[in-house]
């Protein structure tokens, strides 16, 4: 269908953002990249009355790294996450990410802020910043908070974010760390059905700090809190591996959705927990 | 009628309808065009309805399809999921624009040859898409994309026709000889040659 007739206001800085949305009060939507707002227009989800683009605000591009922190602005588009070199360096977990997220045409307009805002349970990036223990800042007219990505995503579609506050950027703190990502999606692009993003460290032999974190299974990122116990201060093996796999059972609480019952989707993450531990181990100590 | 000949529309009808349109200055194809667009007009049906190019094609008009596919600022991109009014000093090219450049003669010829179009909806936005590989392919200087990965990069564009398998047939096709052409071209210039073998 085609969209609804609205309004369309460009911001030009932060500024000039807080005026608009002032202005249009709630009758404004933000939007960044458009492929998923755009979309849901389309299907005429929502009918905002004008759409504020901040495209082109300088404030919220960039990639940087500063004070062991890996900053990544909010306007950063997914192709671009997939080839910076500081990400590939500092949290190779995006990189890993960025070739599971729709198409090259998608990622060329699609940005992490928009994505992690919109919070679609079964997207890829709000799982890694919750695996990566990263902090998500944000601005308003009120001023800059600082939100761990933890506590951000709030519920089904829902995140922390109040009205006329955005994302401006992510914060990954730097950390030796291993990391990974594995997904089960029917075709290739499409939001998984399940998928596990993870990182941990490695120290003595013993598992540190690990974080699996589940997506398509919840109403949004699931930090399996039992998994990563079973996994914390052992060795990395075929038997703690499974110990993560028996307790992810009491973690997950995944609802029936198209793709099929909450038993498949405790199956599929039971197998993606596998397949990315499995995956940290030299090739001779592997898990049958 | 070419985009400049559709230039000049009267400005007061252009302004009297709400809510407001924008003003967008831009390059189509290389050409500069100056049109009042309203927000709710996406890419895809200013190229085709306002400026008279139809070789891109609005099909799903949701984001999975790809045939809406075209360049803006030298990217592919779902133009069905870009808003027109939100393109003031971009650069689009179009299937019409890439066809005249003689970019991609020999990968149209090969899909002529591999029958990799047969209604030809989607055949647009493949086109653009598979021309994306090949620009990648050569950025990255040399190895000839697998199968599977011209696939993957395909994988957002649908055929309702072929079955897919001579559509990356014809890229493939087209990618090999690019390199092999571009392997004689280094051969036929000695001081090449030379830093090659020192390699
Ligand atoms: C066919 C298709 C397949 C896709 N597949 C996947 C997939 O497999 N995995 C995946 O993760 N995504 C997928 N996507 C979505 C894509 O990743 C989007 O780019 C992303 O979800 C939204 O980013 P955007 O910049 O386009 O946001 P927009 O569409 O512009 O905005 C989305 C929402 O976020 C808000 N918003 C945007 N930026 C900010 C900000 N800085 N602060 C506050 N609010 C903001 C908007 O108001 C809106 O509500 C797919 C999209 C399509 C069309
Ligand atoms: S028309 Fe744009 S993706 Fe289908
Ligand atoms: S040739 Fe008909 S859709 Fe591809």
């Amino acid at each position: 269908m085609k969209w609804p007739a609205m309004g369309y206001a460009r911001a030009a800085s932060l500024p000039d953002l807080w005026s608009v949305l002032a202005q249009h009060g709630s009758a404004a939507q933000i939007i960044a990249g458009g492929q998923t707002l755009l979309a849901t227009l389309a299907f005429r989800l929502s009918e905002p009355g004008t759409l504020v683009d901040i495209t082109r605000i300088p404030e919220l591009r960039g990639i940087s790294v500063s004070s062991g922190v890996l900053r990544i602005g909010a306007l950063t588009r997914h192709a671009e996450l997939g080839r910076d070199a500081l990400v590939a360096r500092h949290a190779p977990l995006l990189t890993a990410a960025v070739p599971l997220i729709a198409h090259p045409a998608i990622r060329n307009r699609g940005t992490i802020g928009g994505s992690l805002a919109y919070a679609d349970p079964a997207a890829e990036l709000p799982a890694c910043i919750v695996a990566l223990d990263a902090v998500v800042v944000t601005a308003s007219a009120a001023g800059e908070r600082r939100i761990p990505a933890r506590d951000f995503f709030t519920d089904l579609l829902q995140t922390a974010l109040n009205p006329g506050e955005i994302i401006a950027a992510v914060e990954i703190p730097l950390a030796e760390r291993r990391s990974a990502i594995q997904e089960v999606a029917r075709r290739s692009g499409d939001y998984a059905m399940a998928g596990l993003a993870a990182a941990l460290r490695i120290e003595g032999g013993r598992v540190v700090a690990p974080r699996l974190v589940y997506f398509g299974v919840g109403t949004g990122p699931v930090l399996a809190a039992r998994a990563s116990a079973a996994l914390e201060g052992r060795a990395l093996d075929a038997a703690s591996i499974a110990a993560a796999q028996a307790a992810l059972g009491e973690d997950l609480d995944p609802p029936q959705d198209l793709h099929g019952p909450p038993e498949m989707k405790r199956h599929l993450a039971r197998v993606l927990t596998g397949r990315v531990l499995n995956g940290f181990l030299n090739p001779s100590e592997i898990a049958a | 009628m070419t985009a400049s000949d559709r230039e000049h529309r009267s400005a007061s009808e252009e302004r009297s309808v709400n809510p407001p349109q924008q003003r967008i200055s831009l390059t189509v194809n290389g050409e500069r065009v100056t049109r009042h667009v309203e927000p709710r007009r996406h890419l895809i049906d200013f190229l085709r309805l306002d400026l008279g190019l139809t070789g891109s094609h609005a099909g799903c008009e949701h984001g999975v399809c790809g045939a809406c596919t075209v360049r803006v600022d030298g990217e592919i991109v779902r133009g069905c999921l870009v808003l027109a009014a939100s393109l003031d000093g971009a650069d689009v090219v179009t299937i019409e624009g890439l066809s005249d450049s003689g970019e991609v003669a020999d990968l149209q010829a090969n899909f002529v040859a591999r029958n990799a179009a047969q209604c030809g909806f989607c055949t647009p936005g493949m086109i653009m898409t598979a021309a994306d590989i090949l620009a990648h392919a050569e950025e990255a200087g040399g190895g000839t994309p697998s199968r599977a990965e011209i696939r993957e990069h395909l994988s957002g564009n649908y055929c309702r026709c072929t079955g897919y398998q001579a559509i990356v047939d014809a890229v493939e096709d087209t990618l090999k000889a690019r390199h092999l052409a571009a392997d004689s071209d280094l051969r036929a210039v000695p001081a090449l040659q030379s830093s090659e073998a020192s390699r």
